[in-house]
């Protein structure tokens, strides 16, 4: 029982700045951080104060909305600040790093031998289970209700985005007993989602108790909202869940090991980095020496946590964001360009033709973060469905969140879908519209509606 | 480019918040990033690179588009005055130095009329002045006669702006096709200025000159409704384009190359325009099994090359902002459009072009078609629901 799929309408962005295949392993870096706002629509309880020693695995914080939901620290050390915003709203939790990490020590088990409620209760205690988001919303999942399935999706298709055939090469082991745990948890099945015609690492291809299903295709191919579309759809009232394929090693690690072992290898990319590579480090981590490792090229730079597609900006004393496994640096556009909408734009990327960048399609690009151009209101029909592989109406479900049409909004797919999957709509838009910004907007009014 | 860059920064503070010309601001945004392409950036969540098309760009391809239509027009204006005059001996040149004399004032008031309202109105409404006239400009004098009067040119222009698309909402909101509202306008208001047999061909004399005896002056599609089936030019004229008509619409040739370009850079629609076109085969194929009248006797393709048939479909039809929004609606309303087109011309002797008012009906009913594609997207998706359903109880 396997699906294949294949996924006609998508890009793939060819971007400079691929890491290479090459594993780097660095000292821990001095801090690391926790930003509550990684985490949609949590409200933050701390149980830290500043000054306060931690071991890899200690709570920091509950989510007032729903107290069995902890996140705790990724590495050992001391909580050095508690930085706050607006409304004295937490924005970081700063953790100064031990050199070794010390780690909280669970009780080592086998989850084919627990029931489900022990497993959910382990991965809530251990600070893992927010690791497990769900859609609709693309929230942390709620440990009481019982997903119909559950995605993996065992391949990234962003631009740059790291390859998990390669970083996961020699995680058989965890990543069946993380699976096993996940098994527990769905009345449905876990649907492994791996690229189609592709040389897959036996990590996914020898998984045991899933369905593993056959995507073809360019980007959002990889994206977990258009596997599920494609899969097993969301309708009103159903729930998916969803987790990342290196957190499902870190979930295989807790039962296996009993600790909470928040290494990722992250990917290190992008047109202004020198030597883009990978790099083993844990959740969290300040990103500056990864930078400083991988080498910065001069100038004005815009530093990402995640790809360009969907990432965010972060400060280049920041923090990685809690779910990405991938920084990208590209440089800033602020500049004017005399007459750039004539130019022949040999050099352009563009999804028409109407450059001369036609001539070599295969060509890989330097983007900067220049909109090239003004926003304006939608003109140019059809551009969206080339890039959106849902049977929904991308343009007709932005226009219903625009109007807060919340029954239309609802009737036109709006929880089959979270921001990224409109990244590409807002990349190819001539009236250079921020469509994920209105998703996002879209899917606050319908969780403000529903609770 | 630095000086020039330099006066505009320096220039830039009167028209900001707080300047002296603050109300000016959207006239010195469009001058601005008509000469520079702006420096904004992606913000900080979203997005972060941008595709390098934008409106600009995508208006002035289509205006590129357009080129092949405006030159042929204006060649085959003084072509068709010389014949009419009977002078043969004049070369090409003559012919379209003539139809630039002609045509270029057009153009002009065109742009002219409805750029000032365009500035105006978005002075007043406070927004940004949109790319969309660009297009609109070059397609009125294209669909005109070629002596219509410049100020009814004006008029039609500034009544397209304002009642075609300003009180919607500017540039994305209207509903009609402005450039064939502005047309539809001057067709209704001044129809002896722009139908019949006298509008078509520029027959002013000068001294000595006089009219060949047997000039009529009338389309094609105008021979064919009174029935003269041996007037009517073959297709191979047709299709290049050497007959009488509004100033861009005559020749298929030229439309299709721009339809290549529209197409081959993405930007036309192909499902509105194969749609227009196999809509008025079709139904053209229908009233020649009929064959009534020397307008349901016309084959087909024949049919595709004459009056405005291939210019709207290329060019008016495929508006993205008044056509069909959905990739099936496209369909539907490009098909609906050939197929009225045609209809239009056979059963309206009084007007023997349809084109203008079988995409203006099918802009209006655009909306419509959408409605019901989307309904259908969403009775899919209510669909889906009832084996979950069966599942629980």
């Amino acid at each position: 029982m396997s699906e294949y799929i294949k996924i006609k309408q998508g890009l793939n962005l060819q971007l400079m700045g691929e890491a290479t295949k090459n594993v780097v392993m660095i000292p821990i870096p001095e801090t690391f951080a926790i930003k509550p706002d990684d985490f949609i629509s949590l409200s933050p309880k701390l149980l830290v104060k500043e000054g306060e020693t931690l071991l890899s695995g200690s709570p920091l914080f509950y989510d007032k909305n729903n107290e069995k939901v902890q996140i705790s620290s990724p590495v050992s050390g001391e909580v050095i600040e508690i930085r706050r915003g607006n409304k004295r709203a937490i924005t970081e939790i700063r953790i100064l790093a031990d050199r070794t990490i010390k780690y909280l020590q669970f009780e080592k088990s086998n989850p084919n031998l627990l029931n489900k409620d022990a497993i959910i209760e382990k991965l809530l205690l251990s600070g893992i289970w927010p690791f497990i988001r769900q859609r609709p919303y693309g929230i942390i999942a709620n440990p009481t209700d019982v997903p119909k399935s559950i995605f993996i999706s065992a391949f990234d298709t962003n631009p740059l985005a790291p390859d998990y055939d390669f970083i996961l090469a020699n995680q058989k082991i965890n990543f069946q007993t993380g699976l096993d745990a996940l098994n527990k948890l769905t009345s449905g099945k876990i649907h492994l989602n791996i690229k189609a015609n592709a040389t897959i690492s036996t990590t996914f291809i020898q998984a045991q108790n899933v369905q593993i299903n056959k995507i073809a295709g360019p980007h959002p191919a990889g994206n977990i909202g258009t596997q599920i579309h494609h899969i097993d759809p969301i309708n009103k009232g159903d729930i998916v869940w969803y987790i990342n394929p290196q957190d499902v090693i870190i979930i295989g690690k807790l039962f296996n090991d009993g600790i909470f072992d928040a290494h990722r290898t992250i990917a290190v990319t992008g047109s202004q980095i020198k030597n883009p590579k990978y790099y083993s480090i844990p959740i969290g981590t300040a990103i500056k020496n990864l930078i400083n490792d991988a080498g910065l090229k001069n100038g004005e730079n815009r530093i990402i946590s995640g790809s360009v597609l969907s990432g965010y900006q972060i400060p280049d004393n920041g923090y990685l964001g809690f779910y990405d496994s991938q920084i990208t640096v590209i440089p800033e556009g602020n500049h004017f360009e005399f007459m750039g909408w004539l130019a022949p734009g040999f050099n352009k990327f563009s999804i028409s033709r109407t450059f001369f960048s036609w001539l070599t399609p295969d060509k890989k690009h330097l983007l900067t973060t220049n909109t090239h151009g003004e926003e304006r209101p939608f003109v140019m029909t059809g551009q969206y469905e080339k890039v959106f592989p849902m049977d929904i109406y991308p343009v007709q479900l932005l226009k219903s969140i625009l109007i807060e049409d919340i029954d239309m909004m609802e009737k036109l797919g709006i929880y089959e879908v979270v921001e990224e999957d409109f990244a590409l709509c807002e990349l190819v838009c001539t009236s250079k519209i921020k469509s994920q910004e209105i998703i996002r907007q879209g899917l606050a009014m319908m969780r403000k509606e529903f609770g | 480019m630095k000086p020039l860059r330099k006066l505009l920064d320096n220039l830039k503070p009167n028209f900001e918040k707080g300047g002296k010309l603050e109300r000016l601001y959207p006239a010195f945004d469009a001058f601005e990033t008509f000469l520079f392409v702006p420096n904004h950036t992606t913000k900080s969540k979203g997005t972060h690179v941008r595709d390098a098309i934008d409106l600009k760009r995508t208006m002035i391809l289509v205006v590129l588009c357009l080129v092949p239509c405006l030159l042929f027009g204006m060649w085959n204006v003084g072509y068709q005055h010389y014949q009419a005059l009977g002078i043969s001996n004049n070369t090409m040149t003559d012919n379209f130095i003539f139809g630039l004399s002609k045509v270029l004032p057009l153009i002009i008031v065109s742009y002219g009329a409805g750029l000032t309202t365009e500035f105006i109105f978005a002075i007043i409404r406070k927004h940004t002045i949109n790319e969309g006239f660009l297009v609109t400009g070059m397609l009125i004098p294209l669909t005109m006669p070629v002596d219509v009067p410049l100020w009814m040119l004006a008029v039609a222009t500034i009544f397209a702006v304002i009642i075609g698309k300003e009180v919607f909402g500017g540039t994305g909101m209207n509903i009609l096709n402005p450039a064939l509202t502005a047309r539809a306008f001057l067709f209704f208001a001044y129809p002896t200025k722009m139908s019949g047999n006298e509008v078509w061909i520029n027959t002013e004399t000068e001294k000595g000159q006089t009219l060949v005896d047997a000039y009529s002056g009338a389309t094609a599609l105008g021979e064919a409704a009174a029935g003269h089936a041996n007037k009517i030019p073959d297709i191979t004229e047709s299709f290049i384009g050497i007959i009488p008509g509004s100033v861009g619409e005559t020749s298929t040739l030229a439309c299709l190359i721009g339809a290549a370009i529209l197409l081959y850079t993405g930007i036309g629609s192909w499902r509105i325009m194969s749609s227009v076109f196999i809509g008025g085969f079709l139904m053209a194929l229908i009233f020649n099994l009929f064959g009534l009248n020397t307008l349901m006797q016309i084959t087909p393709l024949h049919h595709l090359t004459l009056g405005g048939f291939a210019f709207g479909a290329v060019f008016m039809a495929t508006d993205p902002v008044s056509a069909a929004q959905t990739n099936t609606g496209k369909y539907i309303y490009g098909f609906l459009i050939g197929m009225l087109a045609i209809l239009f011309r056979v059963f309206n002797p009084a007007y023997p072009e349809g084109m203008m008012l079988a995409i203006l009906f099918m802009n209006v009913m655009a909306p419509l078609i959408d409605h019901y594609v989307v309904a259908a997207n969403i009775n899919r998706r209510l669909k889906r629901v009832k084996p979950i359903q069966n599942r629980n109880e």
